[in-house]
């Protein structure tokens, strides 16, 4: 399955895998597609991800293209947006969708879906204020529904309002009249998807790692 | 296999005997009713409830069984053998798989898909031949031994279940009792025949094992595409049949009988067959058909299999009471202890297995509830009853077996995993409805996927399923659904079903009670909508206040209203389901407006409860409500070929309408401002004024900003059909949605 325990990259490799939690030769696999993504060069640009002939019919592709390139999801703090990124900065932002190990305490499953959960808020909330005002809800069904034409415009802002809707009686639950409900905030955010079991369905299976140690 | 029965003997003596036989035992049972109704009634409805918490209805409903037999036999008379082939496999099992097959959720199924397989194949197969192995040993030592294969065939009869699953846990688990429990009866008939064949020939060779396997999986394999060819053919009807909404349902029955009985002819699988076919059709028919159509085909599914569930349980009882036993303490014994240890080895030994290729590993809890939970059930008892006794000389001994098995898994398994399942406190099922931001999230999260694993350049899991439903969409749809429908997306369906629900609450919930919301909260649109900086003073609308008295008046008339529309629809013909739309003449033109008046006034009311906002008038909502209600079939043609959008028939006027005719808006205006009675006056100040989107006070629907008042009146004639169609429809109980998912997977 390549060349996965190459002598070379062991000390940094380590160091990933410590801060990531991925196993040597997932971080393998992944830096191989990373030098084929960028073309051998230190670095990822958007025009890169613009390039995957895959990409193209997903609805959703530039904001996910955004979510790789948004400080936000790399775990330090920080906010804004860069221009470019490393292959530490790529492997952070897709250890977000490591499935969750067998042997977990609740509090370690609890804070794993915290933090998909966080990815997702990051996803939503373009404009880095800590809350989804309506206006980016719609965008975000906008945007799902763009493949639909015309029909879906006026229907994607009926059904924004319907869900913010939704949120705002689920978190507050009484609202005078006059009372504005500024946006989601991550606090209700995480509990309008309470129910929705994010640490089993957010998952991706990096080339299955286990069969390669049955190959062995 | 259910027809050989016959071969052997004089065919028509012979049916003619089992037929009469068959209704004598029905008079039996119809006379035996009063003793079972009391039972039948408290399990079914949970009239005793304490009752129907602590012994599931199989068990209550073979004990029902035990009693008739028993006071037939005391009667002295012959119980005449009632469940044999013909009825069992041809009447009292399809309804029950058609039922589990079309509200099979689709999406829960297929992720777990390889897992189902190997627990109902893999494991059916591992149990067979494990107890059937020990069983011969255990044989050798008695003086009774019978040949390997006979003793082979009766544990894989046992491990054939039916459907049966009371127990409220998890969707995971639940999804994967079900789907095992599901394929485990086509796997076990399958068997089945294989060891018939066996014991037949007498030795087996290698190459027979081989070529019993290539015969399970054309035969299994041959069942699903047969049923998925049926299931297109009938998708592809329900096209064309906005014309003749009546028989609806009938095709859907029709086109799956035949899928099964087709599939039984070529000797292969009916019940996959069954599956495959009520699988395939229904997302596409479920577009189709009319509200009306789906209800009926719900409600006679579940009706045909209570029915033939209730009968088979019986029907066992009373051939237990009956039947000729050859009691054999040890084997029995030994079948059961040894049922229980494979079944126990099968789900630990896959489960392992299983967990390497999962991503949501099982975890011990979910092993036990798998192996713990699946019951054996009447279908192990047809096949043992269609033994041949010449073949198989311990018949009556399997037979025996069987039961005992069936009687101990239904009554000590049945009654103890409730308990169970809360001693260990399992992850039970999330009662809540799906919401629409799950629905938004669930599409959302499904993309993200798919656009990581084609970053990584991983054609996994996600991006094969996006392929199949961008295939399905360009291609499939459009040949299997009609009109606007094939183009509509799932988020978009959704919401529209969300819509319709509501729409139907706000009906039944009759003049003015509030609604049995889920979300009792005071928040309404206009805590959402972005305020704009507000104009020199806050608007004051002058709206008259109604006294109470008035109120009371208005909401008799709306009262009165519904009734008279009642009565009308009662007089049509059982050809037409609609209005004639041309029948109102313009002289009830004022009477419609004032029904117009009183509705919106009782939609003010209401929408603090609605977190739905009304549709606007050229939405899919309301094309589909026309599709739906079947108002098509009352349209000139050229009218709708003309106009993409269609207009409704009961609009007023068809011409365009200046802009001095009265119209009526549908305001939702929030609970704060009183109702008024001017409301002709009222608006036609508000359509001098320019409509501000928001004046904390009013809301509208979005779309309607600026456009023409004849949509306004579109809209509300909409408001109104939607009414009469809620109204002469039964009313489906809200709150049994789980199988109304989202169709699409």
């Amino acid at each position: 399955m390549g060349a996965l325990q190459s002598a070379p990259a062991q000390p940094e490799y380590r160091d990933l895998a410590d801060k990531t939690g991925f196993s040597y030769e997932q971080i393998g696999v992944l830096h191989k597609r990373f030098k084929q993504l960028s073309h051998n060069e230190p670095t990822l640009r958007r025009d890169h991800f613009s390039a995957i002939p895959d990409l193209a019919c997903n609805p959703i592709r530039a904001q996910i293209i955004e979510a790789f390139f948004d400080r936000r999801n790399y775990r330090q703090n920080n906010e804004g947006k860069v221009e470019e990124i490393s292959f530490e900065e790529f492997l952070v932002v897709m250890s977000h969708f490591r499935p969750p190990s067998m042997n977990m305490t609740d509090e370690q499953r609890e804070s794993i879906r915290k933090e998909k959960l966080r990815f997702l808020f990051n996803m939503h909330d373009t404009d880095n204020d800590g809350t989804i005002t309506l206006q980016e809800y719609r965008h975000v069904v906008e945007e799902l529904l763009s493949r639909s034409g015309a029909l879906g415009k006026e229907t994607a802002k009926s059904i924004a309002d319907a869900a913010m809707l939704e949120v705002a009686s689920i978190s507050m639950g009484h609202m005078e009249p006059d009372e504005f409900y500024e946006g989601i905030t991550f606090e209700h955010f995480l509990k309008l998807l309470k129910g929705f079991e994010i640490e089993s369905k957010m998952n991706i299976r990096f080339l299955n790692m286990d069969t390669t140690t049955l190959c062995k | 296999m259910f027809y050989q029965v016959d071969v052997k003997s004089d065919a028509e003596v012979q049916v003619v005997e089992s037929g009469l036989c068959w209704l004598t035992g029905v008079w039996y049972v119809t006379l035996a009713c009063p003793c079972f109704f009391p039972v039948l009634s408290s399990s079914r409805f949970h009239l005793i409830p304490r009752l129907s918490n602590i012994v599931p209805e199989s068990c209550l409903l073979i004990t029902v069984g035990l009693l008739v037999g028993g006071l037939i036999r005391l009667a002295g008379e012959k119980v005449p053998p009632v469940l044999n082939s013909h009825l069992f496999f041809l009447c009292l099992l399809p309804p029950i798989i058609l039922d589990a097959g079309y509200f099979l959720p689709i999406r829960p199924f297929m992720e777990n898909l390889g897992t189902i397989l190997m627990f109902a194949v893999v494991g059916t197969v591992w149990n067979s031949f494990f107890i059937g192995g020990l069983l011969y040993a255990v044989c050798q030592i008695t003086p009774a031994p019978s040949s390997l294969h006979q003793l082979e065939l009766l544990p894989c009869l046992l491990f054939g279940s039916i459907i049966s699953a009371e127990i409220h846990i998890n969707e995971l688990l639940h999804i994967l009792v079900f789907g095992e429990s599901l394929l485990n009866d086509a796997v076990t008939v399958v068997l089945y025949h294989l060891f018939e064949e066996y014991s037949g020939v007498g030795t087996v060779t290698v190459l027979d094992g081989v070529l019993g396997v290539i015969s399970f999986l054309v035969v299994s394999l041959g069942g699903v595409l047969v049923g998925a060819i049926y299931g297109i053919l009938a998708a592809f009807t329900s096209r064309f049949t906005s014309h003749i909404r009546v028989i609806e349902p009938l095709f859907v029955f029709v086109y799956s009988y035949m899928a099964y009985l087709s599939a039984e002819m070529f000797h292969l699988s009916g019940i996959m067959a069954l599956i495959a076919c009520g699988a395939v059709m229904r997302p596409y028919v479920e577009a189709n058909i009319s509200h009306k159509s789906h209800t009926t085909i719900k409600y006679f599914l579940k009706m045909w299999s209570s029915v033939s569930e209730t009968l088979i349980f019986i029907f066992l009882g009373v051939a237990t009471v009956d039947g000729d036993h050859s009691w054999n303490w040890t084997f029995v014994t030994v079948t059961v202890i040894l049922c229980l240890v494979a079944r126990v080895i099968g789900v630990v030994g896959l489960t392992y297995v299983i967990n390497k290729f999962r991503i949501v590993k099982l975890t011990t809890k979910d092993q036990f509830i798998i192996a713990y939970g699946g019951l054996r059930g009447a279908i192990a008892f047809s096949l043992g009853f269609l033994l041949d006794r010449d073949v198989f000389p311990k018949r009556d001994l399997f037979l025996t077996a069987i039961i005992t098995v069936i009687f101990f898994t239904v009554f000590v398994q049945g009654m103890t995993i409730k308990p169970l399942v809360e001693l260990l406190a399992v992850k039970k099922k999330q009662e809540a409805k799906r919401s629409i931001n799950e629905e938004i999230h669930t599409q959302f999260l499904d993309h993200l996927l798919t656009g990581i694993e084609d970053i990584c350049g991983h054609y996994g899991h996600h991006h094969w399923k996006d392929k199949l439903n961008r295939f399905n969409k360009k291609y499939i749809k459009k040949c299997l659904i009609a009109g606007e429908r094939s183009k509509e997306p799932q988020l978009i369906a959704f919401y529209h079903k969300m819509e319709m629900k509501q729409a139907i609450e706000l009906v039944e919930s009759g003049g003015g009670v509030k609604l049995p919301s889920a979300m009792p909260s005071t928040v309404s649109m206009q805590n959402i909508q972005p305020k704009k900086p507000p104009p020199a003073k806050p608007v004051e609308r002058a709206l008259p206040q109604l006294p109470k008295g008035r109120e009371e008046e208005i909401r008799k008339i709306l009262r009165s209203n519904l009734q008279r529309t009642r009565q009308r629809l009662r007089s049509y013909n059982r050809h037409t389901l609609v209005a004639d739309p041309y029948e109102d003449g313009f002289g009830d033109l004022l009477i419609k407006k004032q029904k117009m008046i009183e509705l919106e006034k009782k939609i003010k009311e209401m929408n603090n409860y609605l977190t739905v906002p009304a549709a606007p008038p050229d939405s899919p909502t309301m094309c589909r409500a026309r599709l739906a209600s079947g108002r098509d079939t009352d349209f000139k043609p050229a009218q709708q070929k003309e106009n993409k959008i269609c207009q409704d028939p009961q609009s007023y006027s068809v011409k365009p309408s200046s802009g001095d005719v009265p119209t009526i808006q549908v305001d939702l205006a929030s609970p704060q401002s009183p109702d008024s009675v001017n409301l002709l006056d009222e608006l036609k100040r508000a359509d001098q004024q320019k409509q501000d989107e928001d004046q904390g006070l009013m809301m509208r629907p979005p779309s309607r900003e600026g456009r023409a008042n004849k949509q306004g009146e579109v809209e509300s004639s909409k408001e109104q059909q939607k009414l009469m169609r809620c109204l002469s429809d039964p009313g489906p109980s809200a709150d049994e949605e789980e199988e109304d998912e989202p169709f699409l997977p």
